[in-house]
């Protein structure tokens, strides 16, 4: 009875290992997503830049720019796509229950989140990192030029620990001054009290434009610690992952390559360059091989853009944030924004 | 001694003001003390809200002044009052404000004929007519509830939750002083454990942990949780108060009316809630407008209400910084619902008294 199971196992995987060359891998994501008509995105609640509703209620940012392509890449109209606020405490459970079919909304990549909450995280779209503010005629260009400044933070924060920690291993000499509560530490910074403050690069950009005198502030491009950010998906359905994890690292390449929403039907038309091609379905089936139409990055460039122009119109100059790209640069200019090749 | 025999010269205003305010020369600095801080706080008060503050415009840059930026309310009104609802069917949720409001004032004009039965009418079709009216179907465009938002969402939850909340909360009372022990026993469970998790918890759970549980395909929708979830915990203290309102009715009454042949529901329709509403009704009415006041939890599950979309709109570049103008609005939303709450609840007790009074 065993060996006959075994052998009908056998011949099991031998005939769905043949088939899976030719046929996709069954996603039910993906079907699901079909039926409804409408990808179910989760986002934060409200964070300045990355993910707000604007005067007129629409969703707007740089998280939710990336949901846009996703449905202009998979259902071919970027306005497919219904957002979830989510909070905090709640995220994870959104996820995992189902409601949402992924998140975007700055979470920090880790390795416990990774291997313990059975997530997974498809690339990165925003490389946030602790950092600075100061006065711009303080002329500060680097962290180790704040040596002998004063510091506000909030007391028993991780960006306090973290200061501290850059601060002494460089044998550099700092003032920390402790706040009760983080808007007491910005205050305190904005009346003069510190000459600098320091929080994530995103949340520094939405908290300079609330100071006084915003243009006065400068904040740093070098950043002391690490919080890479990006989509997140659950644990099974591959194919969906790799649609998730593609269409992020093709909006990165469309903007490596000079693909814009303005050029990309005179690129799609004339472009020589076979990975342009390859990246607007002209050459390959590059869609097709995920289950999805071929135009998939064409959509996705032409209704909302690539990574850059998405950046400067949410976070970047063309926002009020007005927060330079700095690590949020491509790899070929300086910055970490890096996308394996479309081959 | 001739100097108290003077005619006063004084005004009567100035003089009860004079007894009342300078008796004493302690009087006299402690009114003085008093002022001074009023005038201290309400000149910069009334300077940021009224005299320098910006009404008309579009952005933030019109806000050039000390005081506050009225621009943003104005650009954000919709949402504040509607959150998302897609503008062509707000509509829908005016009709159904202006059908509440209506059905109100005519229910409370003692004259109207067959003031009863247009009552009972009232609370058994506008509910369902509300919730066809904001939700659609049947002709009506669908409206998702994750577009609802604002003080509509603020009132819908508060009055939802209450019209569940208050009849489940009488039934408990009455369960509870029940003489079949199962009854009394199953009330007891209910409102010991309502009223003893946190309304956070039970909103939490009611969000996350229903789907994770639940099969997939049964979906109930968030804010029907939401709504479910705070009415319960509602009619645990709503139970605790009419409760009090029960023991405070001399046993006589009850007695006397099963005496003269009435059933337990017609002794307690007739002779014992009437009396014990009335009573209770302070207590009811406290419990409503922390109702009103704790739909604001509904947050932590992302569900924008009043105050939430206040937050929301605080994300926005645009606005950013505008935290004092989004918190006073909300604020004072919110405290003009309390209060007339609690005047309209302080009318009907007046006008109770003057019913059953003797």
């Amino acid at each position: 009875m065993r060996v006959f199971a075994s052998a009908v196992s056998a011949a099991f995987f031998v005939v769905a290992s043949s088939a899976g060359a030719q046929q996709l891998a069954p996603s039910p994501t993906l079907d699901a997503i079909k039926a409804r008509g409408h990808i179910e995105c989760g986002v934060h609640l409200g964070l300045p830049g990355f993910s707000f509703a604007n005067d007129k209620g629409e969703w707007t940012g740089l998280d939710v720019d990336y949901c846009k392509s996703l449905a202009a890449a998979v259902l071919g109209d970027a306005t497919k796509v219904k957002f979830t606020p989510t909070s905090v405490q709640q995220r994870w459970a959104v996820l995992q229950s189902g409601q949402v079919d992924l998140l975007s909304r700055n979470t920090t990549i880790t390795f416990s989140r990774n291997a313990t909450l059975g997530v997974n995280f498809q690339g990165i779209n925003f490389y946030e990192g602790q950092t600075f503010v100061v006065r711009t005629k303080a002329k500060v260009a680097a962290v180790k030029d704040l040596a002998d400044a004063t510091i506000c933070v909030a007391a028993g924060s991780t960006e306090e620990k973290m200061a501290a920690d850059w601060f002494r291993e460089r044998n550099l000499k700092v003032t920390i001054i402790n706040f009760q509560k983080n808007d007491d530490a910005i205050s305190a910074y904005d009346q003069g009290r510190c000459d600098a403050y320091t929080a994530g690069i995103g949340a520094l950009a939405g908290q300079r434009i609330k100071f006084k005198n915003p243009e006065e502030h400068q904040i740093l491009s070098e950043i002391i610690s690490n919080d890479p950010q990006g989509p997140v998906t659950r644990w099974g359905d591959e194919r969906w992952q790799l649609i998730v994890r593609w269409v992020l690292n093709g909006t990165i390449a469309a903007e490596a390559l000079g693909v814009t929403s303005k050029n990309v039907d005179e690129m799609k038309a004339k472009s020589a360059n076979s990975e342009v091609r390859r990246l607007l379905g002209v050459e390959g089936k590059f869609g097709e091989m995920m289950g999805i139409s071929n135009d998939w990055m064409f959509n996705a460039i032409k209704q909302v853009g690539n990574y850059g122009e998405s950046y400067e119109r949410t976070v970047g100059m063309g926002s009020p944030l007005k927060l330079p790209r700095g690590a949020n640069q491509l790899w070929t200019k300086g910055g970490l924004l890096f996308t394996p090749p479309f081959q | 001694m001739k100097l108290n025999e003077l005619p006063r010269i004084l005004p009567p205003w100035a003089e009860t003001l004079r007894q009342r305010l300078f008796a004493t020369p302690l009087d006299a600095l402690a009114t003085l003390v008093c002022l001074y801080i009023i005038w201290r706080i309400s000149v910069p008060l009334i300077e940021w809200l009224l005299i320098d503050a910006t009404w008309d415009g579009t952005t933030r840059e019109d806000c050039r002044s000390s005081g506050a930026c009225w621009v943003f309310i104005r650009a954000r009104f919709g949402q504040f009052m509607y959150g998302q609802y897609p503008l062509a069917e707000r509509w829908r949720v005016d009709l159904l404000g202006l059908l509440i409001v209506g059905a109100a004032v005519a229910l409370s004009w003692r004259g109207l004929p067959r003031r009863k039965e247009a009552s009972i009418l009232a609370l058994i079709v506008l509910p369902p007519l509300g919730v066809w009216l904001l939700y659609g179907g049947w002709g009506l465009k669908l409206v998702e509830t994750r577009e609802w938002g604002g003080l509509m969402l603020t009132l819908f939850l508060a009055i939802y939750a209450g019209l569940i909340a208050v009849p489940l909360g009488i039934l408990l009372a009455l369960g509870r002083r029940s003489r079949l022990p199962l009854i009394r026993f199953a009330s007891v469970v209910f409102i010991e454990f309502w009223r003893g998790v946190p309304i956070i918890t039970v909103i939490f759970l009611a969000s996350l942990l229903l789907p994770l549980i639940m099969p997939t395909g049964f979906n109930v929708d968030r804010l029907a949780r939401a709504v479910i979830g705070l009415a319960f915990v509602i009619a645990a203290y709503m139970a605790e108060a009419v409760r009090g309102g029960l023991q405070a009715l001399p046993d006589g009454q009850a007695e006397a009316s099963q005496a003269l042949g009435l059933g337990y529901w017609r002794t307690m329709r007739l002779i014992v809630l009437p009396q014990a509403l009335r009573i209770s009704l302070p207590a009811m009415t406290n419990e409503f407008i922390a109702l009103f006041k704790n739909t604001t939890l509904v947050l932590i599950v992302s569900i924008f209400d009043l105050l939430g979309i206040a937050q929301a709109a605080l994300a926005d570049p645009a606005w950013v910084g505008m935290n004092m103008e989004a918190y006073v609005f909300a604020g004072a939303i919110y405290w003009f619902s309390c209060f007339g709450l609690s005047q309209w609840s302080r009318l009907k007790e007046k006008r109770l008294q003057t019913a059953y009074g003797r």
